[in-house]
């Protein structure tokens, strides 16, 4: 009885402190951050990184969603935008789908499903970009773990250079510029991993190509 | 320059910059828990609360005060999400289903932070922020309390006191989570990360194709999420997620923040001692476990053998380009080996050796370096274990500290010790005798079962990371995880608190020559055998037939 006693005031005490940290954790601490980060330099970010194009909001630099280009339904090869990694939740091809929900397939590498996953995208891509198989690199056959994953490895954007170029009816050499202008390799030359961003990329080759 | 030398340089920045952190951040946590005079915001919190802070409390009063908040804070929060549609900034989000509202209310409050909520999908800002991001900022201040007045227990002598709870819950949050976290969310928006009150944006993309994407108050989240090791993601996608890891700096910074305060508590535990030589001991132990886990996960990761791996050429699936191999094992290792759990990359798609890394990682009871507080008193409870085994062997009464570990100690340290094991073996086995849990996996065969044995390991250990396949969202999985992470977490708390409760009434005895040297290499490997002996013993069986079968 004594310590029942005992746990209930101090559970009483204990919803007194809570209210107080939620005030100050829950309610100040969040707004006031998000107070600094309306400063110049930090809102854009803080509200997502956004890419405006003609006025609109045309993606976040943050963000890879699969574009789709209808011909490409009737002709895989006649597809004019650079694709990024496939999502997991994709229910066909390698995406788009839902961009509201992020995550990953959590399929394991000894998984029968996703072998047979891999090897049809494999040669889908083969297919698109009228390669082997064997040079779709590991990247492009793999879902990322966001879904949302904007980079590909600069071998997956090489791979695609030669069917974006003649399908925007522009010059090989002038997207691979293109392309090394929106890689980037590891900060400080030691962190992560070298990416080329699909999102800006596509901006750019829109842009180029006039239309 | 080749991706295993760049990696290398990523883990030197690491190290570096956790080192320099090492004296200052150590010294002054030692400093806040000793000091005397309380801060004015500090005398409007207790007085608003109505707590004495200058009363002391007995182990028995110091665990209710614990297991009173803890309680308290579990109902509000599970009241908050059931409350949801009439909080504000909830865009249309429900009511959380009890089950879920149920764990996701323990899963916080015991810093396990694990989620079987897509958190962009369920939970509205007002939920994440006055909701969870308190018990970030709380559930880790516990943590420390709880370690520091097991230290206190060796510090002091004959006396039944350990300090006050809501001073040591109130100082480690406004002296030392709070102005960290504040000025880490800040940087990490400057990073990319986003700190935003809106629903999402709405973009038309170079296709012509309308889609929303959605955004959330992530920063001031985000920043708490590593630093109190915690681990819960705003995004179902957790720091592999854009917006709350955009690139390479931010990753490293945010392994950073994770690692911080659990290896700066060494320092302060030597430095509450009188004795800094005994916290580089237990830093070299969490130091060695963690490079060799490192360095076995990255092997593992970078020589895949599973068919899909292979097919795919490496082992990409479930892993961010931007960050790589190298950053993803980095994270996977020091994200298990604390109770964080936040991950970079899906630890269920790793290889059978990269993902069982992760998993031993939990089942050493994280103590590599461990969760904020978690990690000091796990180790410091091996640590009796070990000198009692040693004194065992001469046949001498073993004292650590200047402390006798006698029949009290020892049953309590026993009792931390053997809670976990408990808790994980009997809820995966209890898992498996259910006829329907196959059907709640992705995968089939060992890595099926890892992925049951992963869930009780995380939810047991208060960590949080998932094997994610698993789908957790049956009443019995968030039953039986909700109770894992309570006993999980609170019984070694009560156990710790009587035995630091034991310790303080003590005197001191003074060293002699038969006492074991605890400040000294040979400790380090005592210690260090006694973390993988115990672990070894315990889940070998279990493990040999999950992710063992599959690597070989």
């Amino acid at each position: 009885m004594k310590y029942l006693n005992n746990l209930l005031r101090q559970a009483g005490a204990g919803l007194r402190i809570l209210l107080v940290m939620t005030v100050l954790t829950g309610v100040v601490y969040p707004l006031a951050v998000w107070g600094v980060s309306r400063l110049p330099g930090l809102g854009g970010k803080a509200e997502g990184s956004v890419v405006v194009a003609g006025g609109r909001a045309a993606g976040s630099e943050l963000i890879g969603i699969d574009p789709v280009d209808p011909r490409a339904a009737i002709d895989p090869t006649r597809d004019r935008w650079f694709h990024t990694r496939p999502t997991a939740i994709a229910t066909e091809g390698l995406g788009p789908d839902d961009v509201l929900v992020s995550g990953g397939s959590n399929r394991g590498g000894a998984d029968k499903g996703l072998l047979t996953e891999v090897e049809r995208r494999k040669a889908h891509i083969a297919t698109r970009e009228g390669v082997d198989p064997k040079q779709v690199p590991a990247d492009a056959v793999t879902a990322s773990a966001s879904g949302l994953d904007p980079h590909i490895s600069p071998e997956y954007a090489a791979l695609q250079v030669r069917r974006v170029a003649r399908e925007n009816g522009l010059p090989e050499q002038r997207v691979r510029d293109l392309v090394t202008e929106h890689t980037r390799g590891r900060a400080l030359g030691v962190l992560g991993a070298p990416g080329v961003n699909v999102t800006t990329l596509n901006l750019a080759i829109r842009d180029e190509a006039g239309r | 320059m080749s991706p295993f030398v760049a990696g290398l340089g990523q883990v030197g920045l690491l190290v570096m910059a956790l080192a320099a952190c090492y004296r200052p951040l150590g010294d002054h946590m030692a400093r806040v828990y000793g000091a005397e005079g309380h801060w004015r915001l500090e005398r409007g919190i207790y007085r608003l609360a109505r707590v004495n802070p200058d009363s002391e409390q007995r182990w028995t009063t110091y665990a209710a005060a614990v297991l009173g908040f803890s309680f308290v804070s579990i109902v509000l929060l599970y009241l908050m999400q059931r409350l949801q549609p009439l909080l504000p900034l909830g865009f249309g989000r429900g009511a959380v289903e009890p089950g879920m509202a149920f764990n996701t209310a323990v899963s916080f409050v015991t810093n396990t932070n694990w989620q079987s909520y897509a958190g962009e999908e369920v939970l509205g800002h007002t939920v994440q922020m006055a909701g969870l991001t308190v018990q970030n900022f709380v559930s880790a201040a516990v943590g420390m309390a709880v370690a520091v007045a097991l230290v206190r227990g060796f510090v002091r002598a004959r006396t039944d006191r350990l300090g006050n709870f809501w001073v040591d819950l109130t100082r480690g949050t406004v002296r030392i989570l709070l102005p960290i976290a504040a000025i880490a969310a800040i940087l990490l928006v400057a990073l990319g990360t986003v700190m935003s009150l809106a629903r999402g944006i709405q973009v038309v993309g170079v296709d012509g194709i309308t889609r929303t994407i959605a955004l959330a108050p992530t920063a001031s989240q985000e920043a708490i999420k590593e630093l109190g090791t915690n681990g819960g993601g705003i995004f179902n996608a957790n720091s592999a997620h854009p917006f709350e890891n955009p690139n390479a700096w931010s990753n490293l910074f945010e392994n950073f923040l994770l690692l911080l305060v659990p290896v700066a508590l060494t320092r302060t535990f030597g430095q509450m001692v009188g004795d800094r030589k005994q916290g580089y001991v237990l830093l070299s132990v969490m130091g060695l476990l963690w490079t060799v886990m490192l360095a076995a996960s990255w092997w593992a990761e970078t020589h895949p053998n599973g068919v899909a791996s292979l097919a795919a050429g490496a082992a990409m699936e479930g892993k961010e380009v931007r960050f790589g191999i190298p950053a993803s094992v980095l994270w996977e290792v020091s994200t298990t080996g604390t109770s964080t759990g936040a991950v970079n990359s899906m630890h269920d798609s790793f290889t059978g050796l990269g993902g069982g890394v992760a998993l031993l990682n939990m089942l050493l009871g994280e103590v590599a370096p461990g969760g904020v507080g978690a990690g000091l008193y796990g180790i410091l409870v091996l640590a009796v274990i070990a000198v009692f085994l040693a004194g065992l062997m001469v046949g001498r009464t073993p004292e650590y500290l200047g402390k006798k570990l006698g029949r009290r100690e020892v049953t309590a340290a026993a009792i931390a010790m053997l809670a976990m094991p408990t808790v994980v073996l009997l809820g995966t086995g209890l898992a498996l005798l259910l006829p329907s849990t196959p059907d709640f996996m992705t995968n089939t065969g060992s890595h099926g079962l890892a992925e049951v044995l992963y869930a009780y390991g995380s939810a047991g250990n208060n960590n949080g990371s998932a094997f994610a396949g698993m789908t957790v969202t049956s009443d019995f999985f968030q039953a039986t995880l909700g109770v894992a992470m309570l006993l999980g977490r609170f019984l070694p708390i009560l156990a710790v608190l009587a035995l630091a409760g034991s310790l303080a009434q003590q005197r001191r005895v003074p060293a002699t020559a038969g006492t074991l040297p605890t400040g000294s290499p040979l400790f380090v490997g005592m210690l260090t055998g006694t973390v993988v002996l115990v672990a070894a013993l315990t889940f070998l069986p279990a493990l040999a037939l999950g992710p063992i079968a599959e690597a070989l």
